[in-house]
């Protein structure tokens, strides 16, 4: 990243980042499952595709068959946050290859696929023919959502993760990013058994697991009983298990978790993430991305440290 | 590829929903507003905001409301998502909500003071009602609602008398003090109350009912709370009435991103937000409110 210092605004900031290859025009990505491209467009028209707020655009993750999320409800407000049990639903690979993906090919941004698998043989079923299409830049692989029975398995264990990666890593070479769960006591030790076993970089957090109850009858809410927590709730959690991560892996990271402004954007820059993901902030501002990638810019041009350090792979702080 | 395997598929799941119903596009973001209005309407608040420069919305069409102070911003921990309100009225550039203050957001937003306070928009969003001839050639619109949920059919029933259109209102709340939102509804209402405090005592529903059994000719509006409509959808399929639901569940972003909104529909799960709010009696899955 470089930085051209200029004396008048607005700052010209070359916000440019190299994340496993893929040339990104600037940090902020969307986090997985928090941004509907297509909904958007029907919502919003052409002006999404105009004022696009993210660098890549993280899909809305997929499986290999078709899924229709969890029972209701599946939201509940909280202090600062909010639970989520959606349950991922989706059009599975084939409704996914045919319907969505021409028409998310078509946005001003690279496209990364995330995908999630219940055993391996699903996982490889997803990786290799979306890795095989031209449209997509990059795969996630969701190994840590809370909402889905044994979802969170290959994502809380180092074996896991590495008996995995032994069986997707020969499939593509394509970036893999691995999106880790934060209901584990140590996401270090799972982002450098993801490292070891060939990732291309590392994604957190997921959301933490969360309760809430009917006041009335004290029994749980959502529909599946469980859920995860996300937004500001989650900042401090997720910025100290992004900070620690970048400590001991070399590889990019995507920070996020209750990014709501350019100061929390740079905050896990500043704990070495190279990139960062916009996530339940775009609930309460669909161009939220918009607001905190200027917001980021303008930061940038008086802390122009942070980013040399970044790139440079030093710890921060 | 086949067109068997993923149109199955859709349909299992609900996602790609054909889209019924006319839309107004949104400005893709959040706009500042000022706030303008705040009136009592019997319990309810009537708050109105200035957005000349937004699209026109079309009945049965929603925004996703917050304040600008004091909602979610450090100081105060809940409200944090934004919450959604049909159009009730428009009035120039001015856009009407009606509010009625049961939790932590429709109180925020029940206190919001004209003149001095701000509140962010998103919208419009979703689909809105039909033309009545786009569901039924000739007849009247019967428009049913009940409590809070009587917000979008002040405007529709605006639109219908502008267009011509014959049209008989039913509304439905539980005392006397609540029918002063009626007021809000041009021209002739009819009332049932819980408590037969004012007009008919017993269910708005036993009015459509009748309504129903006189003439076999016309197109049934709804909003109002799950077991009403879910009445309003039996009576309709019973007499063969087309109708459209305005529904509500709660929902974080208002855009189709979060998949919180979801409803039974004959084809799976479908987004209110996206694929609705607005939605015909004969879509929805016939369990859908248990």
């Amino acid at each position: 990243v470089i930085i051209r210092e200029r004396e008048s605004a607005p700052p010209r900031v070359d916000m440019t980042v190299d994340l496993a290859g893929l040339e990104l025009k600037h940090p902020i990505l969307n986090a997985s499952g928090t941004f509907d491209a297509i909904a958007a467009l029907r919502t919003f028209g052409q002006s999404v595709r105009e004022q696009f707020p993210f660098s890549a655009f993280v899909s809305k993750t997929i499986t290999p068959d078709p899924r229709g999320g969890n029972p209701t409800p599946r939201l509940w407000e909280t202090p600062a946050g909010m639970i989520n049990s959606i349950g991922l639903p989706n059009k599975g690979l084939a409704g996914f290859l045919g319907h969505d993906l021409p028409e998310l090919a078509t946005l001003p941004a690279p496209l990364v696929v995330s995908v999630a698998g219940f055993s391996h043989d699903q996982f490889a079923r997803l990786v290799e023919p979306v890795a095989a299409r031209p449209e997509v830049a990059a795969l996630e692989l969701n190994v840590s959502c809370p909402n889905v029975k044994s979802g969170c398995v290959m994502g809380s264990e180092v074996g896991e993760i590495t008996a995995l990666m032994g069986v997707l890593r020969p499939l593509t070479t394509k970036p893999l990013i691995v999106k880790l769960t934060p209901n584990v006591a140590e996401p270090e030790l799972i982002a450098q058994a993801a490292e070891t076993a060939g990732a291309d970089a590392i994604s957190l957090v997921n959301t933490l697991r969360g309760l809430a109850l009917d006041p009335e009858t004290g029994k749980p809410w959502l529909g599946a009983e469980r859920g995860g927590l996300s937004g500001p709730a989650i900042r401090a959690v997720a910025l100290e298990m992004t900070h620690k991560v970048c400590s001991l892996v070399r590889l990019p990271v995507i920070g996020m978790g209750g990014i709501g402004s350019g100061q929390d954007a740079l905050d896990f820059m500043a704990a070495g993430a190279k990139c960062v993901a916009v996530g339940t902030e775009n609930f309460r501002d669909p161009a939220a991305g918009v607001r905190i990638r200027e917001e980021l810019r303008q930061l940038l041009a008086r802390r122009s440290h942070y980013l040399r350090q970044v790139n440079a792979g030093a710890e921060i702080g | 590829m086949s067109a068997g395997g993923p149109q199955t598929a859709e349909i299992e799941i609900g996602l790609a929903a054909p889209e019924q119903g006319p839309r107004v596009l949104a400005p893709f973001g959040r706009r500042c507003c000022s706030v303008t209005v705040n009136e009592a309407v019997g319990p309810y608040r009537l708050v109105g905001a200035e957005d000349p420069d937004g699209p026109v919305p079309l009945p049965g069409q929603f925004f996703m409301l917050a304040a600008a102070q004091d909602w979610g911003d450090g100081a105060t921990q809940r409200p944090y998502l934004a919450r959604a309100f049909s159009v009730c009225r428009l009035r120039g550039g001015r856009r009407d909500f009606l509010i009625d203050d049961i939790g932590p957001g429709t109180s925020r937003l029940a206190r919001l003071e004209p003149g001095e306070d701000d509140l962010w928009l998103v919208g419009p969003l979703g689909i809105g009602f039909s033309a009545p001839a786009a569901l039924h050639e000739g007849g009247r619109a019967l428009l049913v609602g009940g409590g809070i949920g009587i917000a979008p059919l002040v405007i529709w029933k605006e639109a219908l008398q502008k267009a011509g259109v014959p049209n008989v209102t039913l509304l439905g709340f539980r005392s006397k003090s609540q029918c002063a939102a009626a007021s809000l509804v041009v021209d002739g209402v009819e009332l049932a109350t819980d408590d037969g405090s004012t007009g008919h005592h017993g269910l708005v529903t036993e009015l459509l009912e009748r309504e129903l059994e006189r003439s076999g000719d016309q197109v049934v509006y709804s909003c109002g709370p799950p077991r009403m409509l879910e009445a309003v959808r039996r009576l309709c399929a019973q007499f063969s009435a087309p109708v459209e639901l305005a529904m509500e569940e709660a929902m974080a972003c208002g855009f189709g991103a979060c998949y919180g909104c979801v409803i039974r529909t004959r084809d799976g799960y479908r987004r209110i937000c996206v694929d609705g709010p607005v939605v015909r009696g004969y879509d929805l899955d016939e369990g859908w409110i248990e």
